[in-house]
C-alpha cells in the first residue's frame, strides 16, 4: 500500500499513524441506521438517493479537479446500482465523517487514492440499494427476490417491470443487507468500459461552476495586499484613501494580509494600490535560495531515519570502490490556473463556504477557527476545482476569506488572489538533496546506500503524523524500491528550511524517483550494461514491472542502440500501487535538446475508466515536464523571485511532445493514478541527455545543468 | 454607460470604462464562463472573439469594445463552433475543465480563418493558452477532428 500515513478518523488535528489502514475498516452503510422514506424517497446510505419521481442521485465523496472522481466513483456506484451513470444526477458531498477516505484518515482527496480508496465500499453502497429495489419488487409481485433481475433503473420479473422510482417508498422499508456480493470483474457493465466524463461537455462549453464562479445574492467581492516576504505581517496599515474609492465598503486587517471588500473584484483590486502598509516582515527575511540549500548540506551527516534495509551495507560498501553521485530538485509553485479564491458567508446562522478545495474536513476547521465558531457551525459546498496539485489541500485562503467575511456579517465576500498572489505564496515543492553510493560486483549492484534530505510537508500540516523521524511523504518510492539489491540503506533526514512546502503532485516519489532512477542509469552506464537489461535483472521478483518495463522499451522503438542525434533513455518504478515505466527519446544536442517522444506502459490492475487513465498519465507527463525542464522557485531575501507565467513558466503547446500510453491490465485491484505519471519524467530525460550528450545532470530542472530544450 | 453587441445581443452596462472586459462579463453580467488565470494574457483563459478575432479579455478595457462586437463561450456558435464541441466530446479533452473555455474559443478563433490547419499552424494559435492539465495532445487531436468534420468528412 502505497498511501503512507493516515490521520485519526476523529478529527483531523488529532492524528494518528496508521499505515496502509486502507479498507480494513470495512463498510458503514452511512450514519443513517435504516433507510428514510421521506416524501416516499429511498436514502439507504450516504451515497445514493432514489426519488419517487425516478430521479437518481449519486453523491460524490472526492472534488473533482481533473482527474475524474466525478465520472470515475459514479461508475463504481452505477455498476452495481444497475443504473445507466449518464442518466444520475451527482452531487459534491459536504463534510460528513461517512466520506473519509481511509487511505488518508480524513475528507481528504489526494495521494492518488479516490479509487482505490472507494472500490469496495462505493460498489458495496449501490448493490446494498439495488438489493433493496430488488427485495421491494419481489415482495409486491410475491416471486422469489432470486427470480428478479435489476437492469438499467428498473426491476425486471418476466413480463413484469418496475422502475426504481415506483419502489422507492417500499424499498425504503426493506431491511438494509448484511451480506453484500459483489459482481466478478467479468460481469462488468460500466466498469472498465468507454464512457464520455459526465462533466466533460459542460467544461467544453464554459457551464461548469468552479469555486472563482460561485455567486451569491449580495456577494461583495475581495482582494488582499500580503507581505512580499513569506509568512510576514502586517505591522501597520493607512487603508483611509482605499477606502474612500468609489464601490469600496471596507478595509480588513486579517494579520497576514490587508483586504479591500468592493462591490466588484475591479474595484477591490484598484484600490490596492491605495493601501499603505507597513509589515513585519519576520525571520524568512533572512532566506535566500542558497541558505535554503544549505541548510539541506548541513543535515547530510545527520544519520537521519531508516526506510526500508537489506544485508549490510556498510560492509558490502567497504569492500569496493563505492560510486558516488549528489542528486538535487529545485522548489515549485503549483501554479492552478485557477488562482485560490474562496466564498464565505459569516452570520449568525453559522459560516457557508463555497470553495475549490481538496481538503472539506480542513476547510471546516479553518473556517471555524477564523470565524471563532464551531466545526460543526460550518458548512462546506465544495465545488469544481480549476486545478488542484495538491495546493488545495492547504487552506489559508478559506481562512483568510473567513477571518474578512466574518467583519461584514451576513454578507457574503468572495476573495480572489491575483496570479502573483499565488505564485508569491504558495506552499512550494520541497527542495531536496540526495546521497548515493554504491558498489557493483559482476555487473549487478552489491551494495545501495541512499539519503534524501529534505524539509518536511506533514509536520506542518498534520503535525503529530511523523513518527520517529519519519515522514510518509518523503518516504515514497522508498518504500516501494522495486529493485532486488543485496544489501540496500534508504533513508530520509528531515531538515527544515525556514520556508513552507506543500504537497505537490507526486510529492516525493519524483524526488525519489529523480535521484534513484537517475543512479541506477549511472551504474548500468559503469557497468557497461543496457539500461533496461540492468533493471530488469534486478526485477525478477516483480513480473508486473518487468512487463511494464519491456512493454515501454518495445513500444518505444528502443533497441539499445543509439542512432546519431537521437536517443533514449528508461525510467521504472512501482507508485500508488501502480507500475509504470517510461522511455523518453530526445534528439538534436546539448545547445538544442528536442523531446520527441514519452512512452509510457502502466499496470494499474483493473482500470475503471479506461480512457481517463491514459489522460491522467498524459497530464502527469505534462506536469512531469515542468519538474523538469526549467520551471522552478527562487527565493531572495524571503520573496519568492517569481510572480506570473512569464517568470514560473508551464509547457505550452509546441513544447509537449506526443505521449504514447499502453494500460497492461492484471487484473489485480485498481492502482493510483492521479499522479502515477509525473515523476519518471525527469529521470528518463536526464537519462536520455546522458545517452545524448555525454552530460549527466544531476539537477533539476535540468537547463540549470547547462543543456538547452527547444 | 458602453453600449456594445454581446452574444448577438445589444447590452448596456454601467461599469466604470476602464474595468477589463474580463471582469465586466464576469461580475456585472454574471457569465463567468470566461476565466481568470494571469490577468497578464500569459495565460488565455479568459479568451473571447472581438468582431470574430480572439482576443484576451483580462487586459482589454471595456471602453475598447465599445460599439464592437463580443462573443464569449457562453455565445460562441454555429458551424465551426459545433465542430469543436463536437471533437472536444469525441476526444474527451477537458481534464479540471478551467482553461477551456479558453482553448475552445482560440480554436474556434483558428479554424474560422484556417478550415485545415497544420500542426505548425496549430501550435502557432494555441501556444497562448495554457493548460496546466496537460491535455494538450487531446487539444490538437480534437482540432484536427473539427477540421475534418468541417470538410465534410
Amino acid at each position: 500500500m502505497n498511501a503512507p500515513i493516515g490521520l485519526s478518523r476523529r478529527s483531523f488535528l488529532k492524528t494518528a499513524a496508521l499505515v496502509g489502514g486502507g479498507l480494513m475498516l470495512g463498510f458503514r452503510l452511512g450514519d443513517v441506521e435504516t433507510a428514510r422514506a421521506a416524501d416516499g424517497a429511498f436514502d439507504p446510505n450516504a451515497w445514493i438517493k432514489v426519488r419517487a419521481d425516478g430521479l437518481v442521485t449519486l453523491i460524490c465523496p472526492r472534488n473533482e479537479m481533473g482527474q475524474d472522481v466525478y465520472t470515475s466513483l459514479t461508475m463504481l456506484l452505477a455498476e452495481e446500482l444497475s443504473v445507466d451513470p449518464r442518466r444520475v444526477e451527482i452531487e459534491q458531498a459536504a463534510v460528513n465523517s461517512v466520506y473519509l477516505n481511509k487511505l488518508m484518515g480524513s475528507q481528504i482527496t489526494g495521494g492518488s487514492t479516490s479509487v482505490r480508496d472507494a472500490w469496495e465500499p462505493l460498489r458495496k453502497a449501490g448493490a446494498a440499494a439495488r438489493i433493496m429495489l430488488v427485495n421491494a419488487a419481489a415482495t409486491s409481485w410475491n416471486v422469489p427476490a432470486a427470480d428478479c433481475r435489476a437492469e438499467n433503473g428498473e426491476v425486471i420479473h418476466g413480463a413484469k417491470r418496475s422502475a426504481y422510482g415506483a419502489l422507492a417508498g417500499a424499498a425504503a422499508q426493506q431491511p438494509i443487507p448484511q451480506d453484500i456480493p459483489l459482481k466478478p470483474a467479468s460481469a462488468f457493465e460500466v466498469i472498465g468500459k468507454p464512457l464520455p466524463r459526465l462533466d466533460g461537455a459542460d467544461k467544453a462549453r464554459g457551464r461548469t461552476v468552479f469555486g472563482i464562479d460561485a455567486k451569491q445574492p449580495g456577494m461583495l467581492y475581495a482582494a488582499i495586499a500580503m507581505c512580499p516576504v513569506l509568512g510576514g505581517k502586517v505591522a501597520s496599515f493607512d487603508g483611509g484613501s482605499a477606502e474612500k474609492r468609489p464601490g469600496v465598503s471596507k478595509v480588513v486587517n486579517i494579520g497576514d494580509g490587508v483586504a479591500v471588500v468592493a462591490d466588484h473584484y475591479w474595484s477591490a483590486k484598484s484600490a490596492l494600490a491605495d493601501l499603505h502598509v507597513q509589515w513585519n516582515e519576520g525571520p524568512a527575511a533572512r532566506i535566500d535560495t542558497a541558505t535554503i540549500y544549505a541548510a539541506l548540506e548541513r543535515a547530510k551527516d545527520n544519520p537521519g531515519a531508516v526506510v526500508k534495509q537489506a544485508g549490510n551495507v556498510s560492509t558490502a560498501l567497504a569492500k569496493g570502490k563505492p560510486i558516488e553521485a549528489r542528486y538535487t530538485s529545485q522548489m515549485l509553485a503549483h501554479a492552478t490556473l485557477e488562482p485560490q479564491n474562496c466564498l464565505a458567508r459569516v452570520s449568525s446562522d453559522g459560516v457557508d463556504v463555497w470553495a475549490s478545495t481538496q481538503y472539506p474536513q480542513g476547510a471546516q476547521a479553518a473556517a471555524a477557527s477564523a470565524a471563532g465558531v464551531e466545526p460543526r457551525q460550518v458548512r462546506i459546498h465544495p465545488q469544481f476545482i480549476g486545478g488542484g496539485f495538491g495546493r488545495r489541500l492547504d487552506v489559508d485562503f478559506i481562512a483568510q476569506c473567513v477571518s474578512i467575511a466574518k467583519a461584514m456579517p451576513g454578507t457574503p465576500v468572495k476573495l480572489i488572489w491575483t496570479r502573483e498572489d499565488d505564485t508569491t505564496h504558495d506552499f512550494y515543492r520541497p527542495p531536496s538533496l540526495h546521497l548515493v553510493r554504491a558498489t557493483l560486483d559482476h555487473g549487478r549492484i552489491a551494495a545501495l546506500s541512499y539519503k534524501m534530505i529534505s524539509p518536511s510537508i506533514t509536520n506542518r500540516l498534520f503535525p503529530g503524523v511523523v513518527k520517529d523521524g519519519l515522514d510518509g511523504f518523503m518516504t515514497e518510492g522508498l518504500v516501494s524500491f522495486t529493485y532486488d539489491i543485496p544489501n540496500l540503506d534508504l533513508r530520509t533526514v528531515i531538515q527544515e528550511v525556514g520556508i513552507s512546502v506543500g504537497y505537490w503532485r507526486s510529492v516525493s516519489n519524483a524526488l525519489n524517483a529523480f535521484a534513484i532512477e537517475s543512479f541506477i542509469d549511472e551504474l548500468a552506464h559503469a557497468s557497461r550494461q543496457d539500461p533496461i537489461a540492468f533493471r530488469l535483472a534486478m526485477l525478477e521478483h516483480l513480473p508486473r514491472q518487468r512487463a511494464v518495463l519491456e512493454r515501454a522499451a518495445k513500444d518505444a522503438g528502443y533497441t539499445g542502440k543509439n542512432i546519431k542525434g537521437q536517443a533514449y533513455g528508461v525510467a521504472s518504478m512501482e507508485c500508488y500501487d501502480t507500475h509504470i515505466a517510461l522511455v523518453a527519446k530526445v534528439s538534436g544536442a546539448a545547445d538544442k535538446v528536442k523531446v520527441e517522444r514519452l512512452t509510457y506502459a502502466v499496470d494499474c490492475g483493473i482500470a475503471v475508466h479506461p480512457d481517463q487513465v491514459v489522460a491522467q498519465i498524459e497530464g502527469g507527463a505534462v506536469t512531469g515536464l515542468i519538474n523538469t525542464i526549467r520551471s522552478k522557485v527562487t527565493v531572495k531575501q524571503g520573496r519568492v523571485e517569481q510572480a506570473n507565467f512569464n517568470s514560473f513558466t508551464i509547457p505550452r503547446m509546441p513544447e509537449v511532445p506526443p505521449i504514447a500510453v499502453a494500460l497492461l491490465d492484471s487484473g489485480g485491484n485498481p492502482g493510483g493514478l492521479g499522479e502515477a505519471g509525473v515523476p519518471l519524467v525527469a529521470p528518463a530525460i536526464a537519462n536520455a541527455v546522458f545517452a545524448l550528450t555525454g552530460t549527466r545532470i544531476r539537477a533539476l530542472p535540468l537547463e540549470d545543468g547547462g543543456i538547452r530544450f527547444v | 454607460m458602453t453600449k456594445l453587441e454581446l452574444n448577438n445581443q445589444t447590452i448596456t452596462v454601467d461599469s466604470p470604462e476602464d474595468t477589463p472586459l474580463l471582469w465586466v462579463l464576469r461580475d456585472y453580467l454574471g457569465m463567468t464562463g470566461t476565466k481568470f488565470g494571469c490577468g497578464a494574457t500569459l495565460c488565455r483563459a479568459c479568451t473571447v472573439h472581438v468582431d470574430g478575432v480572439a482576443t484576451f479579455s483580462c487586459v482589454l478595457p471595456l471602453s475598447a469594445v465599445a460599439g464592437r462586437k463580443v462573443t464569449t463561450i457562453e455565445g460562441v456558435s454555429g458551424r465551426v463552433a459545433d465542430a469543436v464541441h463536437n471533437a472536444w466530446d469525441k476526444i474527451q479533452v477537458p481534464q479540471c475543465g478551467y482553461c477551456q473555455s479558453g482553448q475552445v474559443m482560440s480554436a474556434v478563433a483558428l479554424l474560422s480563418k484556417n478550415a485545415k490547419p497544420s500542426d505548425a499552424e496549430i501550435d502557432d494559435a494555441m501556444k497562448g493558452n495554457l493548460c496546466r492539465c496537460g491535455t494538450y495532445q487531446r487539444i490538437r487531436l480534437a482540432i484536427h477532428d473539427a477540421a475534418r468534420q468541417l470538410e465534410g468528412r
